[in-house]
């Protein structure tokens, strides 16, 4: 790793573990939603064990918190803060600016799946059938699907506006991604929308990988690419520095 | 290390190379938006800035400073017209990019710097950032800018002058042969001014160019070896500080009221420029102007705070030359 790459990705660390409401969305409350749907066992699926539901949703929801949200909200107050313009005039470069941007994406999915995946266990969920590889593939796909969606809308909105966005597209998704509440569940119209978002694919295709309990898994693979191919082109498009 | 010697953290570059002009521009002309609605920010501005000297770039709002300055770093692009910053085109090849990155300093008018961070982190990120350069350790340039005692407060939680002072330490990071400092000692109070100072006098010794954009006339007129000075997106005038004083041979006067120049003589009212009410200038005065206008003054009982021919200061020739604006 390059030392221009290094000192951009410690410092991109530093400044998540400085900021107490990232780690709130992306470790502290995708863990509560395990647990606590986990325990009570309320959420309104077709499966056998909740579980089985329950723990692809939540891991395709910390993965839109860190790819989506997290990245996005701090991307949109380093473009206010005139961060992003004062790099521009070191070596760092654009390339190595997004490799450490994904590096860090990369760092913190790690840490929720070293605590979701243990967690989900000692809850009971059985792993045996699981297509590990698969679902890494689904999470890294989805994470370029949800970096790209992300840095579309911080590229362009202001610092405060960008917030509200991504917030409200994070409840939105999270309602109408399959992630907690089943597609089947929905309003007609609502369903066929949802299993078109990036959301709802994803937690689809972790479904499919994890439990072998997809409801269109070639589908939502083919929704969640197209979704990988064009949200970064369009991010690359719009996307303002400054 | 102390600023009193910041002189011998980097060695010298320029002069082994030969360069006298450190940045050129010649007929620059950046315009924002398009058609109807097309401003023209910089319209064919043309000067010089040197190697081991202070270059103040001077002008009101909306003069055209900040846009020429960010198309010098390379943050902004141009319509038309050629800059050359060491020789290099700051718009100009990857590799020309690269080697400026380098070797090329840069201080915003604000901002830059995540709030939650530290100035140590800071330092220390952009002593990575440079790692192919030769730099000071993130402790030597904490020390400089005297914020050594505050290394460990966030950014949001330093005064005005020790956000300014860090981004200083920020253009430093890289063993810069030129500096660009946007308004470097805005909100700075006079301890922090004179650090400033003692910094860039440091980087002019061992051959670093300051281009340096400033409100501050007084600062100026204080560190610049050479001024530009741009209004409307025009350099009005370009030299030396001496010669650009000097080529406005002035009479000051400040008298203790404002003067009722509609009731004066017109053959002294005429040749008055009111600066302010109760501050005039005399450019050129013909013989006898002054005595008589001493006469008239005593006459009419206005008190003389200040008489005296010589050399117009910065201000005079700004205000003159931009219409009062600054």
């Amino acid at each position: 790793m390059s030392g221009p790459l290094r000192a951009q990705l410690g410092a991109e660390l530093r400044i998540l573990v400085r900021n107490g409401e990232q780690l709130l969305l992306t470790i502290i409350i995708p863990v509560l939603v395990l647990v606590f749907f986990g325990l009570t066992d309320v959420l309104p699926s077709d499966l056998d064990d909740h579980m089985d539901f329950l723990t692809p949703g939540v891991i395709a929801l910390a993965i839109m918190s860190t790819a989506m949200v997290s990245l996005g909200i701090a991307t949109g107050f380093e473009r206010n803060y005139k961060v992003l313009k004062r790099l521009g005039v070191t070596p760092l470069g654009r390339p190595r600016w997004l490799a450490a941007k994904t590096l860090t994406v990369m760092v913190v999915e790690g840490v929720q799946l070293a605590l979701l995946v243990p967690i989900a266990l000692a809850l009971d969920w059985n792993a045996d059938e699981a297509r590990w590889l698969l679902a890494l593939g689904a999470v890294g796909t989805g994470t370029v699907a949800f970096a790209g969606l992300g840095l579309f809308i911080a590229g362009r909105l202001r610092a405060e506006v960008n917030l509200a966005a991504q917030n409200g597209l994070y409840i939105v998704l999270l309602l109408l991604g399959g992630m907690v509440v089943p597609f089947d569940e929905l309003p007609s119209g609502l369903e066929a929308v949802a299993k078109y978002l990036p959301s709802g694919a994803l937690a689809d295709v972790l479904r499919d990988a994890l439990v072998g309990a997809g409801s269109q898994p070639h589908t939502s693979w083919i929704v969640l690419g197209a979704w990988a191919l064009a949200a970064p082109i369009a991010a690359a498009l719009t996307f303002r520095w400054e | 290390m102390t600023t009193s010697d910041a002189s011998s953290f980097r060695g010298t570059r320029l002069a082994s190379k030969g360069i006298e002009n450190v940045v050129e521009v010649d007929g620059l002309v950046v315009r924002y938006g398009r058609g109807d609605r097309a401003v023209t920010a910089v319209d064919g501005v043309s000067f010089a800035a040197r190697a081991g000297q202070v270059t103040a770039v001077l002008g009101p709002n909306g003069a055209g400073k900040t846009s020429t300055i960010e198309v010098c770093e390379g943050l902004r692009r141009r319509t038309a017209g050629s800059v050359r910053v060491l020789g290099l085109d700051p718009a100009g090849s990857r590799s020309d990019r690269a080697s400026l990155h380098r070797r090329v300093g840069v201080m915003l008018q604000e901002g830059g710097i995540y709030p939650s961070a530290r100035p140590i982190d800071t330092v220390r990120q952009y002593c990575g950032l440079h790692s192919g350069s030769a730099t000071s350790s993130p402790d030597e340039l904490l020390e400089m800018v005297k914020l050594t005692d505050r290394r460990r407060t966030p950014w949001r939680r330093l005064s005005g002058g020790e956000k300014q002072r860090l981004s200083l330490a920020l253009a430093l990071t890289s063993r810069p042969d030129v500096v660009f400092l946007d308004e470097p000692t805005s909100g700075v109070d006079v301890n922090g001014r004179d650090t400033i100072r003692s910094i860039i006098r440091s980087l002019t010794e061992r051959g670093c160019g300051v281009i340096l954009a400033t409100h501050e006339l007084d600062e100026a007129e204080r560190i610049a070896d050479r001024v530009v000075i741009f209004d409307h997106g025009k350099v009005l005038v370009e030299g030396t500080l001496d010669d650009v004083r000097k080529a406005r041979q002035a009479v000051r006067l400040r008298t203790a009221r404002p003067l009722p120049l509609a009731d004066m003589p017109a053959s002294i009212a005429d040749w008055l420029h009111e600066v302010e009410p109760g501050h005039y200038t005399i450019e050129d005065a013909p013989q006898g102007l002054v005595a008589a206008l001493a006469v008239w003054l005593s006459e009419h009982g206005i008190d003389v705070i200040e008489l005296r021919a010589g050399v117009a200061s910065l201000e005079d020739v700004f205000k003159k030359l931009t219409g009062g604006e600054s």
